[in-house]
């Protein structure tokens, strides 16, 4: 895997988002978006604990208020325009529809863009936080993942974990590319120059519609 | 009229067996002078409805640390480390609700509703057990409505009478709480004399809310 892998798929998801929507970003890989997203494009963070207008990472020399935190309970700045609200107005900006895109990490994906991000039976439970609800909620899901696990495709026919929703994902991005779920099945959109259209295909189970050189 | 009792009194109205609202999110903005008073009064056989279970041993963390909890209904354990293992082990129930459900179902507990349509949850372990309720042809999950003996919150601002401010962005279930719990107490940082918070800045109103201890700077997380 080429080093960058994270910062292509981090770099590739910022090109996808509109300017002056309102997204959310799931833990781990998504956090890394907003590094490419220019502050000039007005892009809305919506922290799903209470918070719409998340700023940058604090320094660690900076002093913060600890009753503003991230949904990774992280201390957060805000942005000017910002607001706090309680989860009810949170989770109703969610499934209302004024949210415009999630970004999630996830475990399985598949064809049918059904997604599987939260548990794996028999190990420690973990609970799915606000991720249910930002599937069936946000206008455009976005999955953002390394293409295999151990070698193995996440990129499936059917997902065999436990679903956090069906029929939810729009666009899966990874270290290879950008992979559209469609009613005609899953369309490789763009790819990684770093690998070819055969790599990518042997890396997924379900079979890609190529629509990319 | 005025609600102000001592921590005391307040953790005398929480009892073993009881089914106990805690607000806040990951151990920030949780009542941890009324968490630390339920904790050193030993009560036992908790029903917990928090939105998660906080960090290792803070928070309504504490109260799984010393095994007062029998249940507990969270939307998710991760940060926990201790409450995932007693999970495994048999030795502490949980179940898990998606955090806009959770939230949502507070809600109905303390406004009179039977419950909420969401579709959150449609196609999932969530399902299993509940009803599916077609409207506009659109399919939709019933949650039932969830309400507590006693909620417990940590507020910003509480005026004697009871109105709430609450303050940042992790008060998370708490407003909804203030309103599901039979006795709602409510943990304020600082407590003015009612009439004093200007009626439009109210978050919560007063005839949610029974009782108000004063919290204090060190409930800052």
């Amino acid at each position: 895997m080429p080093i960058d892998a994270k910062e292509y798929i981090a770099r590739t998801i910022a090109d996808e988002l509109t300017d002056n929507s309102v997204v959310n970003l799931g833990i781990g890989l998504p956090t890394l978006v907003p590094r490419y997203v220019n502050k000039s494009r007005g892009i809305l963070l919506h922290s799903e604990n209470g918070l719409l207008g998340l700023g940058e990472d604090y320094r660690p020399e900076e002093e913060n208020d600890p009753h503003v935190i991230t949904s990774s309970g992280i201390p957060a700045k805000y942005v000017p325009g910002a607001a706090f609200f309680d989860s009810c107005v949170s989770f109703g900006i969610i499934r209302g529809g004024h949210l415009d895109v999630t970004v999630l990490g996830a475990m399985e994906v598949d064809r049918n863009g059904d997604i599987a991000n939260y548990q794996v039976p028999g190990k420690a439970l973990v609970g799915m936080g606000g991720a249910m609800d930002l599937c069936i909620g946000a206008k455009k899901v976005i999955v953002a993942m390394f293409h295999t696990q151990n070698g193995a495709p996440k990129i499936l026919n059917k997902c065999k974990l436990p679903l956090t929703a069906e029929r939810a994902v729009n666009t899966i991005v990874t270290e290879m590319g950008v992979i559209d779920v469609t009613g005609e099945g899953l369309i490789l959109r763009s790819r990684n120059p770093e690998y070819s259209i055969e790599e990518i295909q042997k890396a997924t189970e379900a079979d890609l519609i190529i629509k990319c050189d | 009229m005025n609600k102000v009792i001592t921590l005391q009194e307040a953790a005398n109205k929480i009892t073993n067996g009881c089914t106990l609202m805690i607000g806040g999110f990951v151990g920030c903005a949780v009542p941890e002078k009324l968490i630390d008073a339920i904790a050193k009064k030993h009560i036992k056989d908790i029903t917990l409805i928090s939105n998660d279970l906080g960090p290792t041993g803070e928070g309504p963390g504490l109260l799984v640390h010393n095994r007062q909890i029998k249940k507990a209904i969270v939307s998710f354990v991760s940060i926990n480390r201790e409450a995932r293992e007693m999970e495994r082990a048999g030795e502490l129930e949980v179940e898990l609700v998606p955090q806009g459900s959770l939230a949502e179902k507070i809600r109905a507990g303390g406004y009179g509703l039977g419950g909420v349509l969401t579709k959150t949850g449609l196609g999932t372990a969530v399902e299993e057990g509940k009803e599916r309720v077609t409207v506009d042809n659109q399919p939709y999950l019933l949650e039932r409505p969830l309400s507590a003996d006693v909620a417990i919150v940590f507020a910003k601002k509480a005026d004697t009478l009871g109105n709430l401010v609450f303050h940042g962005s992790a008060s998370s279930h708490s407003m909804a709480m203030a309103s599901a719990g039979d006795i709602t107490i409510v943990e304020a940082e600082e407590i003015v004399e009612a009439g004093s918070i200007a009626p439009d800045t109210i978050h919560v109103p007063s005839a949610f809310v029974n009782y108000v201890v004063q919290g204090g700077i060190e409930n800052a997380n």
